[in-house]
């Protein structure tokens, strides 16, 4: 048995696979951002002596951390609009989970990348006057934040391939559009194997971009290990 | 709102279904998922190039795509050259697995790797060859090493399986979709599934982070 | 004058209560070395005195004001009361605690740029000052790094003088430091005492101690044990835990 292979359909789609392409970065982007704000700030309230914050904080990134994405995705489209009665767009409710789902998993990066700094540099910061803030935003997270790098870079990939479920509550991401070009062409052999190679070479060039960043913070890591 | 849990207990049986197909999934993709790993992970860390470069190709591609897309390409493209029928069960299984390979073997390569060089030589001078050295000295010690990134990436595995419902696969989040949308009841139905899954996955997670600690403290 | 007065400073940690009720006058000038076993609390009374460890009970008051406000028969110390304190009572630590990320001048000047909010020339003509004081005017811009022991000690100290404290605390600040290293810190510290500072000196340099301190005390198992001149305490000790203390530490010479 011999397969004509025939990619000439799936080209002629290009526009549409492009679009999906946009959308998905666009997704990644803005559950990025969220996703790191809110990480910073699940990370402190973790970590902070009080109760009434490092419980509640715990609690959500234990929750986001340990149930399936995906489990995730359809609870905030399906039935979260029936509890708080609003519409949810795909789109609004993809930003939500992966931002909160993303936001979970940073907040451990950060959380254990604050605690990599010696005391010592807490206590050289609090005994010049300044406050545990000051501490934190000019001594303790400009450093920790460059030994985070490697991390954060490896949790955005996930993030970014997290986001094909989106698919399956109809937001047209790349991973949708496909299967549209898919059903159209009748040719599922060439859409989808375009689709693998165009994520593959997108999150690889992430990792590749990654990996640079972190070897040139291990050649100048002497700079910041003292 | 008042929130109804009955409905969803009344298809308790379809959640009992959905469960083992979940465990069935996750039970395949963990056996053949962290073998071919190691196998896989050993050819990364061979010096002949024949067993290095396909197995670095193999990671990194399946490091770098969406387990998504590799289950639909195995279930919608896949067939169209196979000569043979894919069930949903085979596309997941085979993408899971094959994700979960490309992973653990970066897992195992960096446990071999942490293994000091003097163990080799060691081995090397009581007369082991290669084989016996990595069986007998190297990889019990790796092992330990590796035994909490190795049950993180087994609870990634577990989440994945939901992936299996976009394939309508019968495991637990595609029999909360049934449940949903037979009673109306995506609130609780998915809250539901929801709740499973963190019971089941939450004490393996607390597991991580005792290795981890542990592991932590033996340095 | 008396600018620091303690009264019944006891700190526990856990069930370990590592300070049993210390008091102690502190007049401006006076020049005062801690010495003591390790395990002896030394090192928690002075991270006591700039609350780096908060007291378990007791009060410190600085310029006749006690520190913190008194509740439930306790005391409560808030973030300001204790910024506050940190900076008029200044301190150097054993491992320097430099910032790796700022040059030798950055870290001169984060204190009065984040803290005093001085504008940047200022802050920068401050540290230059306080640099070429200790001797490094040449490695302003020099990251930490590529600085020897001694030499971060002495960006420590100057980061502590930028913030014109009216104390200076020293915690064993050369016991981190390789042998050839230690003298030029020390020299730093005496030029330091000559100019009149207030301080107070952890250490088990016991010939340094003698000739820069103004007074001795020698702390055993979490309590004043014995005080004095240097020469009280270090020639002629009267209490016999303070001799054995001495005895292990003949090799200095006065």
């Amino acid at each position: 048995m011999s397969y004509q292979w025939d990619f000439a359909p799936v080209f002629a789609s290009a526009p549409l696979l492009a679009e999906g392409l946009g959308n998905t970065l666009r997704l990644t982007a803005v559950a990025l951002a969220f996703g790191l704000v809110l990480g910073l700030a699940l990370a402190l309230m973790r970590l902070s002596p009080r109760p009434w914050f490092s419980w509640p904080a715990g609690f959500v990134i234990e929750v986001f951390r340990t149930t399936p994405p995906l489990v995730q995705l359809f609870w905030f489209f399906f039935a979260l609009p029936m509890i708080v009665g609003i519409e949810m767009t795909p789109f609004i409710a993809a930003v939500v989970t992966f931002s909160i789902q993303s936001s979970a998993f940073f907040a451990e990066v950060f959380r254990a990348g604050i605690q990599s700094i010696e005391r010592g540099q807490w206590e050289g910061a609090l005994a010049i006057g300044m406050s545990r803030r000051q501490a934190l935003n000019r001594i303790v997270l400009p450093q920790a934040v460059t030994r985070m790098i490697p991390a954060f870079m490896e949790r955005a990939i996930e993030l970014m391939k997290t986001t094909t479920l989106v698919a399956t509550i109809a937001y047209a991401d790349l991973l949708y559009d496909a299967n549209a070009v898919a059903q159209k062409t009748y040719r599922p052999l060439e859409t989808f194997t375009v689709a693998a190679l165009v994520y593959f070479v997108v999150i690889f060039a992430f990792s590749l971009l990654g990996r640079r960043l972190e070897r040139r913070l291990a050649v100048g890591g002497d700079s910041t290990v003292h | 709102m008042v929130w109804d849990f009955s409905s969803v207990l009344a298809n308790s049986d379809a959640l009992i279904a959905g469960a083992i197909g979940t465990v069935r999934l996750f039970a395949i993709c963990l056996v053949s998922g962290m073998t071919f790993g190691l196998v896989v992970g050993l050819g990364r860390y061979a010096r002949t190039r024949w067993f290095n470069w396909p197995a670095t190709l193999f990671v990194e591609f399946f490091r770098n795509t969406p387990v998504l897309v590799q289950i639909l390409w195995f279930y919608f493209a896949l067939p169209i050259v196979a000569p043979f029928e894919i069930s949903p069960l085979s596309a997941a299984a085979l993408g899971i697995s094959l994700n979960a390979a490309a992973f653990s073997a970066d897992i195992y390569r960096g446990g071999i790797q942490s293994i000091e060089r003097g163990q080799w030589e060691a081995a090397r001078a009581i007369g082991m060859g290669w084989g016996q050295a990595m069986r007998r000295i190297i990889l019990p010690q790796a092992l330990k090493r590796m035994t909490p990134a190795l049950t993180s990436r087994a609870i990634e595995i577990f989440k994945s399986t939901t992936l299996a419902s976009t394939v309508a696969y019968v495991e637990l989040l595609q029999q909360g979709k049934l449940i949903a949308s037979i009673n109306f009841n995506p609130i609780e139905a998915y809250t539901t599934v929801a709740v499973i899954f963190f019971v089941i996955l939450w004490p393996l997670v607390q597991l991580t982070y005792a290795l981890e600690r542990r592991m932590k403290r033996a340095e | 004058m008396t600018i620091l007065r303690v009264r019944g400073l006891t700190k526990r940690f856990g069930d370990n209560e590592v300070l049993h009720g210390i008091d102690l006058d502190v007049v401006a000038g006076e020049r005062i070395a801690i010495l003591g076993a390790s395990g002896s609390g030394k090192s928690t009374l002075l991270r006591c005195l700039n609350f780096m460890e908060l007291p378990t009970a007791g009060t410190v008051e600085l310029d006749g004001k006690t520190v913190g406000s008194e509740r439930g028969g306790g005391r409560i110390y808030r973030e300001r009361d204790l910024t506050g304190v940190r900076q008029r009572v200044g301190m150097v630590f054993q491992q320097f605690n430099l910032f790796p990320h700022m040059t030798a001048a950055g870290n001169v000047m984060e204190g009065l740029r984040t803290v005093r909010r001085q504008p940047k020339a200022e802050a920068r003509a401050r540290a230059e000052k306080e640099l070429a004081r200790v001797g490094l005017a040449e490695k302003a811009d020099t990251f930490p790094a590529h600085l020897s022991g001694g030499q971060k000690q002495r960006v420590a100290i100057a980061r502590a003088l930028a913030m014109d404290p009216e104390m200076l605390l020293f915690d064993e600040p050369t016991s981190a430091l390789d042998p050839e290293l230690v003298g030029e810190v020390l020299t730093v510290i005496r030029s330091l005492a000559e100019e009149g500072r207030t301080m107070l000196l952890v250490t088990h340099e016991l010939g340094f101690a003698y000739h820069v301190a103004t007074r001795v005390i020698f702390l055993a198992e979490g309590a004043i044990h014995e005080q004095g001149t240097p020469d009280e305490i270090l020639k002629s000790p009267k209490k016999d835990k303070t001799r054995a203390f001495l005895a292990g530490h003949r090799q200095f010479s006065f």
